[in-house]
């Protein structure tokens, strides 16, 4: 959008306390990640100087294999756990949510306005916090304490990401194409296999995006329903933070290595990141 | 074929999520509330008291601490952070060079799981050795133990809180931001209103729904609060603290249940309260952000 107007064109230039502001926030964003990754090089002789150290050292190699033989972290069995976890509920929640988005936007049935309303309101139920009783003994009842699925399934009941597919699908995918493919005699799952998982991929990219990062953060259940010798990556790093809280670079190798495989996610789909965040803020 | 397919077929589509939603939704809130009407052991006998827990839990001054600490570190997370994420939006929104990377960059801490961020800062703030210690002794204060007082934890707590999610909630708001017809403030730039001006009488306004909608996740998240405080109390007793001085709701229903008395009854009316309190605290975030830039 050109202007001729000046004045209300200089009004968007970035001034210098603009400028100030954002190298201010950057610089508070980037520190405590970047600190993480300094202390994860170091030795625990130099985590206790004060001030603390701000350029990496040359340990990380020892740090790692300090964590990974300290055996009652069961490091590697939580990194492991965590992403067949997170794998498995991010694949079932974006089919579940393409499957339930497309019969919400594109077809017409009763009640789907009371249904998709239901899981609005469902959203701001803390079903976790509020239900967490009922799904241990659950999970006692079905002898699954202590196992990946108890910390699986509960996590694929995600009204999130229904609304978003249903958001996405009303626009992503033309009438026009649904009604045309109705007339070359698809059936209705013929017409979701190659209408609409077409037109929904860039959206499902970023749904997937979202639940991968969200199940893998996932610390209060998993921390009840798991067992020590069985944990996800979030519960590893708690153990290790009781057990070894003093024992500083260990605990931040640890950590560094639990946030590594989000921030390469990040680093390669950002872009899509931030474009998905921004476009559903808009719908929402 | 062909009928079901019209008829039968959406609800086909849509029941995996509404099965798996009765399931690990609908039946644990139910069993929850008739839970919290029974003095119940986790396997042990269970004998129906009606409401006894509930006015037990009234009584109870350390589920009234909980619930003092969750709102106290709620409101001392949420205002700064609203404060703090409006003024990068509009900071964000304004024309200059690598508008992705100062994105990307404002978006990292999301991006940092929250049992990481709570053991960066549980350092950061060590009475001995943190930073925050040593930048304070710079300019002559003492050390102060974050841990061991209300106010230093609710503090230490509420400052994990912001730091994740100010940068989520100014891209929220900046998205919002960009959907504002330039004209208006190219009409009020020429009835000669000042940048400050522009902001009370049109950004603000404008941006009100997505301020609701802000809030709103962030009242969720704020009185659900349990991570930080638990990976800040490190032991995970789920007390909060040798007093209790940030123990949150969350903590105190999963102490009742797992950690001491194994009492589940009395855990589900917390859990309940819980509910009661996060319904209030929306009431109120919605009343209130409802009177943000309107008409005075």
């Amino acid at each position: 959008m050109t202007t001729t107007g000046q004045p209300a064109n200089r009004l968007w230039d970035a001034g210098l306390l603009t400028k100030v502001v954002l190298a201010f926030a950057l610089l508070l964003s980037a520190f405590p990640i970047y600190y993480m990754f300094i202390m994860a090089t170091r030795t625990n002789d130099d985590a206790l100087d004060v001030p603390p150290p701000f350029l990496p050292g040359g340990h990380l190699g020892e740090n790692v294999r300090r964590l990974l033989s300290t055996e009652d972290a069961y490091f590697i069995t939580g990194l492991v756990n965590s992403a067949i976890v997170a794998t498995t509920v991010t694949v079932s929640v974006v089919l579940i949510s393409t499957l339930a988005g497309f019969a919400f936007a594109k077809l017409r049935f009763r009640g789907s306005k009371i249904l998709l309303g239901l899981i609005l309101v469902t959203m701001m139920v803390p079903l976790q916090q509020m239900g967490i009783v009922p799904l241990y003994e659950l999970m006692v009842t079905l002898g699954w304490t202590g196992q990946l699925q108890a910390v699986i399934l509960p996590f694929l009941v995600n009204g999130f990401g229904v609304f978003m597919m249903t958001q996405y699908a009303s626009q992503a995918v033309p009438d026009e194409l649904v009604e045309a493919a109705r007339v070359d005699g698809a059936s209705t799952l013929g017409i979701y296999r190659k209408v609409v998982l077409p037109a929904l991929r860039p959206g499902m990219a970023v749904l997937a995006l979202l639940v991968f990062m969200q199940t893998w953060n996932e610390f209060m259940w998993p921390l009840i329903v798991l067992l020590p010798d069985n944990p996800v990556v979030q519960t590893s790093i708690a153990a290790l933070n009781q057990a070894h809280g003093t024992d500083y670079v260990m605990l931040f190798t640890g950590t560094a290595a639990s946030v590594l495989p989000l921030f390469v996610v990040f680093v390669l789909f950002g872009r899509q990141i931030v474009g998905g965040l921004m476009e559903g803020a808009v719908k929402a | 074929m062909t009928r079901f397919d019209i008829k039968g077929m959406p609800y086909l589509l849509v029941s995996p999520y509404f099965l798996l939603f009765a399931i690990f939704g609908v039946f644990p809130l139910i069993y929850t509330f008739w839970l919290s009407l029974h003095d119940a052991e986790l396997a042990g006998q269970r004998t129906f008291t009606g409401f006894g827990n509930y006015v037990e839990l009234i009584a109870d001054t350390e589920f009234w601490n909980a619930v003092f600490n969750t709102i106290g570190m709620f409101v001392l997370a949420t205002v700064p952070q609203m404060i703090l994420a409006l003024l990068l939006a509009n900071a964000l929104n304004k024309r200059l060079r690598g508008r992705l990377l100062l994105r990307l960059g404002v978006l990292l801490p999301m991006i940092t799981s929250v049992v990481a961020v709570a053991v960066i800062f549980s350092q950061l703030y060590s009475r001995d050795y943190g930073l925050f210690n040593w930048i304070l002794g710079l300019v002559g204060i003492e050390p102060i133990a974050w841990q061991n007082e209300k106010w230093s934890s609710w503090i230490a707590i509420a400052t994990m809180v912001d730091w994740r999610w100010t940068g989520y909630n100014s891209i929220i708001l900046l998205a919002a931001m960009q959907t504002i017809p330039k004209d208006l403030y190219e009409a009020a730039a020429i009835d000669g209103a000042s940048a400050r001006r522009q902001f009370w009488q049109i950004t603000l306004p404008m941006l009100r729904p997505t301020i609701v909608f802000v809030v709103f996740i962030s009242t969720i998240g704020g009185l659900t609060l349990f991570t930080e405080p638990v990976m800040f109390e490190g032991e995970q007793m789920m007390t909060g603290g040798t007093t209790g001085q940030y123990q949150t709701v969350a903590m105190f229903i999963v102490e009742a249940a797992f950690r001491g008395g194994f009492e589940i009854g009395y855990a589900s009316a917390a859990a309940w309260l819980l509910f009661v309190l996060i319904l209030i605290g929306t009431m109120i975030n919605y009343w209130f952000t409802r009177r943000i830039g309107g008409a005075r």
